[in-house]
């Protein structure tokens, strides 16, 4: 099918941007890289009266490396995170690059936007996943002036965020943790979206894990932390019995939906697999004394 | 909504009315009457619309005419000819990499597009780019050896006259 009637607005600058969605918040949507959004409008399950196209707010594309976080334009898309790899300003932040390279597929990364992704919310993408397994904060922005909002808070189920109409999300600021970190995830194929992914975050000292994260995507409405899992980790070396401990903990505590894609009982058997391997990968990463 | 917009395909300047809702792959077919580029699913999962925009592979289903304005867009039109067809295309023919040919552009295009940024790309590289587009003809060993074989070949990334 093709995209519904629609008024097709452009904005040229972070001011007119947020003069479009003052005016037309309600009844429009922002296009970004068109990745999400497009394939919704050619089966009109998306119907907005106004789209406000922010690709050419050159502002809203830039980087900016600072010494205690890296802060990434809305609009830097997949490919140019997958190309940064082992460049000074994802130092420490190298598992932002690795990531980017299970994102679909090559055509779709050359398009697709971090901004964009955070804002769609699918609950099994990756750059959700880490926003939230690495403390990432969005920046939003609208007539009303600027907010950041930690990404637990702005994700808030499938497909569902807490931006509001009339804003706009034109960065994402990654602390520099030091912190280990590593996203695993199974598809069915090669490039398709995750049926479960696990990532896992630990900062090294003294050959014991301090500050342990695992956060699940595939498994819920939302990537989910397990406190559970992570309590098993606290303090500990992570040897092979610590690592099967935490993920069998981790499997426990999730819930998975069933679906045409998977049951509920498949998915649990991939989390305690993914985080597994994601523990292992840490572990590895730590050891070698390499952060994320 | 129509609108006048500029797009440069394959080295040449086009200016066009169009709706900007439209997709760039229809505006290519429907309006340029270019239809080397195919198009299938309409949601980014085949692949058979890939076009270069700006020198990157990209869908061209799931672009909007409005954010294709101004852009430099390559398509299978721009490779070779029937005559002195592209190395990739030489290549293709050669493995047999083809049955049907309904996926056939957006191959050549990905391929293109891979082999301008990474002129020698190894076979497991090549794989992982390739899993991007659906053969239905399951001619995937003989799409990976051609790419493979036209890799060695200069100019294989570039359209056949500016190679
Ligand atoms: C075949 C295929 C495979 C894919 N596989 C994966 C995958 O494995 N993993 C994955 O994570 N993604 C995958 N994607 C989705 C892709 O990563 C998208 O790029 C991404 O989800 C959305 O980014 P975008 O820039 O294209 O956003 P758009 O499509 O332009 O927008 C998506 C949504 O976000 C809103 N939006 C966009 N930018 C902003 C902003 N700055 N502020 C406020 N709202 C905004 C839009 O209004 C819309 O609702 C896939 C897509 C396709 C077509
Ligand atoms: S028609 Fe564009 S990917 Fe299928
Ligand atoms: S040759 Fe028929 S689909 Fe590929």
């Amino acid at each position: 099918m093709k995209p519904p009637p629609l008024r097709y607005l452009r904005a040229h600058d972070p001011e007119e941007a947020v003069e479009l969605l003052a005016e037309y918040g309600d009844e429009a949507k922002v296009i970004a890289g068109g990745q999400s959004l497009v394939p919704l409008l050619n089966f009109r399950l998306a119907r907005p009266s106004v789209l406000v196209d922010i690709g050419a707010v050159t502002p809203w594309a830039t980087l900016v490396s600072g010494d205690r976080s890296l802060e990434l334009g809305a609009l830097t898309t997949h490919l140019r995170i997958e190309r940064a790899g082992g460049t000074e300003p994802f130092r420490g932040l190298e598992v932002l690059p690795r990531t980017a390279s299970l994102i679909g597929h090559l055509p779709i990364r050359s398009r697709g936007t971090i901004g964009g992704s955070l804002a769609h919310g699918d609950p099994a993408a990756e750059w959700c996943i880490l926003a939230v397994l690495l403390d990432a904060e969005a920046t939003l922005c609208s007539g009303r002036g600027e907010r950041r909002v930690p990404l637990t808070r702005l994700l808030q189920g499938f497909f569902t965020t807490t931006i509001a109409p009339d804003e706009v999300l034109t960065a994402v600021t990654f602390p520099r943790t030091g912190a280990a970190a590593s996203l695993v995830e199974h598809a069915p194929r090669h490039g398709d979206f995750a049926l479960v992914a696990a990532a896992a975050a630990a900062e090294p000292a003294d050959g014991v894990c301090r500050r342990p994260r695992i956060v699940l995507g595939g498994v819920g409405p939302t990537p989910v932390r397990v406190p559970d899992a992570e309590d098993v980790l606290a303090g500990r070396a992570l040897t092979p019995d610590v690592v099967a401990a935490a993920a069998a903990a981790a499997a426990a505590a999730v819930d998975p939906p069933s679906d045409a894609h998977a049951s509920s009982a498949h998915r649990r058997r991939l989390v305690a697999t993914l985080v597994t391997r994601a523990l292992t990968h840490v572990g590895g990463r730590a050891r070698e004394g390499r952060a994320a | 909504m129509t609108e006048h917009i500029t797009l440069t395909v394959n080295g040449v300047a086009h200016e066009v009315d169009v709706d900007l809702r439209w997709t760039l792959v229809d505006v290519l077919r429907l309006v340029l009457r270019q239809t080397g580029t195919h198009v299938g699913c309409e949601h980014g999962v085949c692949g058979t619309c890939t076009v270069l925009v700006d020198g990157l592979p990209a869908r061209a289903c799931l672009i909007l005419a409005g954010q294709a304005d101004g852009h430099e867009i390559e398509t299978v039109e721009g490779l070779g000819t029937a005559e002195h067809p592209h190395p990739l295309q030489a290549a293709f023919s050669r493995h047999r990499a083809l049955q049907c040919g309904f996926c056939t552009p957006g191959f050549l295009m990905l391929a293109a597009g891979l082999l301008r940024e990474e002129p020698r790309p190894d076979p497991a590289r090549i794989r992982d780019v390739v899993a991007s587009n659906l053969c239905r003809c399951t001619a995937y060993d003989g799409i990976i050896a051609a790419i493979e074989d036209a890799a060695g070949s200069a100019g294989a990334g570039h359209p056949r006259d500016l190679g």
